[in-house]
């Protein structure tokens, strides 16, 4: 697809039209089973396609592949964390310092090392640069532990983790996008430049390891104990503010609307209508940013790098630039999702859904289309929250001519996989027949 | 004595386990390797391909078992491992055929092969799924242990305990078996030559006259028997849970990039150097440091990383070769 990208005519029609479609399926599903239902959908498939957005910068407009859109997206999460929760009492005071010191000598070995390596020259070299680090990784330990110590036992049943700034939720969206950012940086560093099959690889990798470090350090975020209550972002009310005030239950009365049902349906709206103006904003950021030379040049270098490196483009820098950009929006959405969950559990990343499904978005919708990626954003969440409720009908009339037994069950018991199948089968017949996806770049 | 308990301590804990991972991830590097050199792509899907060839062992042995057939002190899987390759391998045809002959024909750009076989693991992810559900199954019968370690302190009046699993041999064994049988197939026979003739250079292979069709075809079968291999002697070893398979892919693919991608030979040095690396710097030294340096109790673990690393220290690996040494420990093809 990167080799063989020519714009082709399409019907000025096609985009109005898919979007009418999704938009039909979102409001069928309102009338069918509810709004919450259907409002929930938009707002998990807008951020989806937030992180589409993301990832088709890469994929689409640099043909770089990141299969570790989840370690960036964790990590953004991270942000509400550390920025808008309570700060823990004693915390910083107790275990900062010390935390702070190991990463400084952990630094300053790393600086060291690669100082070493860079100015002698012959056998010392190895043997100095192992013994930098061997040394500078005990002394980070040894700083390092009994701080994580006393900041665990600060109350641990209910903190136990440095806890935040307290700062509004808003800030920390941007924050996230910026610790996406910087990791991003880190990996291109090394990966980019080499084969491409290698960025996945070392992204696949750093993906886990981001994922490892959130389940694992209880002084960062609790780690597996999960963080609750994350305050929401600034216009976004509480249900149960609402359900407590009198004029909101009087006007939704006069409406003839169920007060709890309308307080959880306007929580929704007000985050919807945040996500919308961050996507529009990153829309008109991307669509400008791609009509100037910098964008004419980013593509230039994706249809032919060898033809763009000549003419003195520097290929490994553009790379690493549009990597850390759309690294920081996926860090953007991963805040973003913490915020609408109002918890952080690190267990619940998982590659399929967010790497791979990704993936699937950006392709399915159009790589290289910033409208493809929402599109394919919020209709491949859709088909994947739907093949999970419609897995168990179709296996059962599958399963409707076999007898009663060992084998029916385990055909009905396999019905919630059925939204892998349905997401492979739909990757490789876009792949297979319309490589271009549903909405192709213009 | 001291240092005798501490050689048994280090031997138990980490010398035995590592070198069963150690082959397991070898063979799983081995066909990463192949499909990369002929087909010239990085298989997401190996992963998946080896849960799905255990799954497809696992029925088969339990349908043996199920018709009172046992293999005695050995385990019932390996009765059941050749009928697994086989429709494993034919799954991988299949595959072949459906799937990546098209990219082949239109001569794809390796990053899009790489992106159809993620869609490849979605497919299998859920084939394994429905054949075998996603619960942790262990599958090992037999004999459980070669040495235990009530019968290691009668033979030696050691303190320190060593055990030695059955499934640890029968990795090892199998695992030299299938290395040998592959170095002899790819250096001896006619088709074995060939598939090397076209993974050094494609056009000069293709102008002697070399069926690409068929290096293609016998190329998947051999990756979807290791595969099998791999993932069933893994499972054998630890327990099958398909995700666990999934998450293998990166220290296969580590172990396959640190010996030079490309290379079999470095595959199998990859393997070993990856899961010495693992299980040494996850290992709480503790007590071999107990035994070592008399009078001295250490108030931790003594242990490097916490066990829960374990994929950092892969990636660590991967990036320092890929920094200093972009080729591998042993030459490998870049592109």
């Amino acid at each position: 697809m990167s080799s063989n990208r020519q714009a082709g005519e399409t019907s000025r029609l096609r985009a109005p039209l898919f979007f009418a479609i999704m938009a039909a399926l979102i409001l069928l599903e309102g009338f069918t089973s509810g709004w919450n239902s259907a409002l929930g959908i938009l707002n998990m498939g807008l951020l989806s396609a937030i992180m589409a957005l993301g990832v088709n910068m890469q994929w689409g407009y640099a043909g770089l592949f990141n299969a570790g859109a989840m370690g960036f997206l964790a990590l953004g999460g991270l942000a509400p964390v550390l920025i808008s929760m309570p700060p823990t009492p004693g915390a910083f005071s107790g275990g900062g310092p010390g935390i702070m010191a190991a990463f400084f000598v952990a630094i300053v070995a790393v600086l060291a090392a690669v100082w070493i390596w860079r100015n002698l020259r012959g056998k010392t070299r190895g043997l100095a640069v192992t013994a930098v680090l061997i040394v500078g990784f005990f002394t980070y330990r040894w700083l390092f532990d009994p701080a994580v110590e006393v900041i665990e036992a600060i109350n641990p049943s209910a903190q136990g983790n440095l806890g935040g700034l307290g700062l509004p939720t808003l800030i920390s969206w941007p924050v996230g996008a910026v610790l996406a950012a910087g990791a991003a940086w880190l990996v291109g560093k090394t990966a980019l430049g080499l084969r491409s099959d290698y960025l996945a690889i070392a992204t696949l990798g750093i993906a886990e390891i981001i994922v490892a470090i959130l389940k694992n350090e209880q002084w960062l975020d609790r780690g597996v104990l999960n963080v609750n209550g994350i305050p929401r972002p600034w216009p976004v009310p509480y249900e149960i503010d609402l359900q407590n005030s009198p004029d909101f239950v009087a006007q939704m009365q006069s409406w003839g609307f169920d007060p709890q049902l309308g307080s959880t349906i306007v929580v929704k709206l007000a985050f919807l209508v945040l996500f919308v103006i961050v996507i529009l904003a990153l829309i008109w950021l991307t669509e400008m940013s791609l009509k100037s030379p910098w964008g004419r040049m980013m593509r230039a270098i994706r249809d032919n790098e060898i033809s763009a490196a000549a003419m003195g483009k520097n290929v490994t820098r553009r790379h690493l630039q549009i990597f850390v950009l759309g690294s920081a929006v996926i860090g953007l959405a991963g805040a973003m999702m913490i915020s609408l969950d109002g918890q952080m559990t690190p267990t619940s990343y998982n590659p399929l859904r967010y790497t791979f499904l990704i993936l699937v978005m950006v392709i399915v919708g159009g790589s290289g289309n910033n409208w493809g990626s929402i599109l394919g954003g919020v209709l491949i969440w859709y088909v994947w929250v739907k093949a999970g409720d419609w897995g168990p009908d179709i296996m059962g009339a599958l399963a409707a001519p076999f007898p009663d037994g060992g084998f029916k069950d385990h055909l009905i018991q396999s019905a919630p996989h059925m939204r892998m199948l349905v997401m492979g089968i739909i990757l490789l017949m876009v792949l297979r027949f319309s490589p271009r996806g549903l909405l192709p770049e213009k | 004595m001291e240092l005798i308990n501490a050689l048994v301590a280090v031997t138990n804990y980490v010398i035995i386990p590592a070198t069963a991972y150690g082959a397991q991830l070898a063979l799983g590097a081995l066909g990463v390797t192949l499909i990369y050199s002929i087909l010239r792509f990085s298989n997401f899907a190996h992963g998946d391909t080896m849960a799905f060839g255990t799954g497809v062992v696992i029925l088969i042995t339990w349908g043996f078992q199920a018709m009172g057939i046992s293999f005695g002190p050995l385990p019932t899987a390996l009765l059941a491992l050749p009928f697994g390759i086989v429709i494993t391998s034919a799954l991988m045809l299949g595959t072949d055929k459906v799937v990546y002959q098209y990219y082949r024909k239109v001569r794809a750009a390796p990053v899009v092969m790489v992106m159809v076989s993620v869609g490849v693991m979605f497919v299998m992810n859920a084939l394994t799924r429905f054949l075998i559900g996603v619960d942790q199954i262990n599958f090992d019968d037999g004999t459980r242990f070669v040495i235990n370690a009530r019968q290691w302190r009668d033979m030696t009046g050691l303190s320190e305990p060593l055990t030695l699993r059955s499934t640890q041999v029968i990795t090892v064994v199998t695992a030299i078996i299938t290395v040998a049988a592959l170095f002899w197939f790819l250096g001896k026979t006619r088709t074995g030559k060939s598939m090397r003739a076209f993974s050094d250079n494609e056009d000069l292979a293709l102008l002697s006259g070399i069926d690409p069709n068929k290096v293609v075809a016998v190329t998947w079968i051999i990756t979807g028997a290791l595969a099998t291999i791999a993932g069933t002697l893994y499972g054998l070893d630890k327990s099958f849970k398909a995700f666990t398979y999934f998450q293998l892919l990166l220290p296969i693919f580590a172990s396959a990039i640190v010996g030079g991608i490309g290379n079999p030979v470095g595959a199998i040095a990859g393997g070993f150097v990856i899961s010495f690396s693992e299980v040494g710097l996850t290992y709480a030294w503790k007590k071999v440091a107990t035994y070592l340096i008399p009078n001295w109790e250490p108030d931790g673990l003594v242990q490097l990383l916490s066990t829960d690393y374990k994929y950092a220290v892969s990636f660590t690996i991967l990036i320092l070769v890929l920094i200093f040494k972009p080729t591998g420990l042993f030459k490998g093809k870049i592109v």
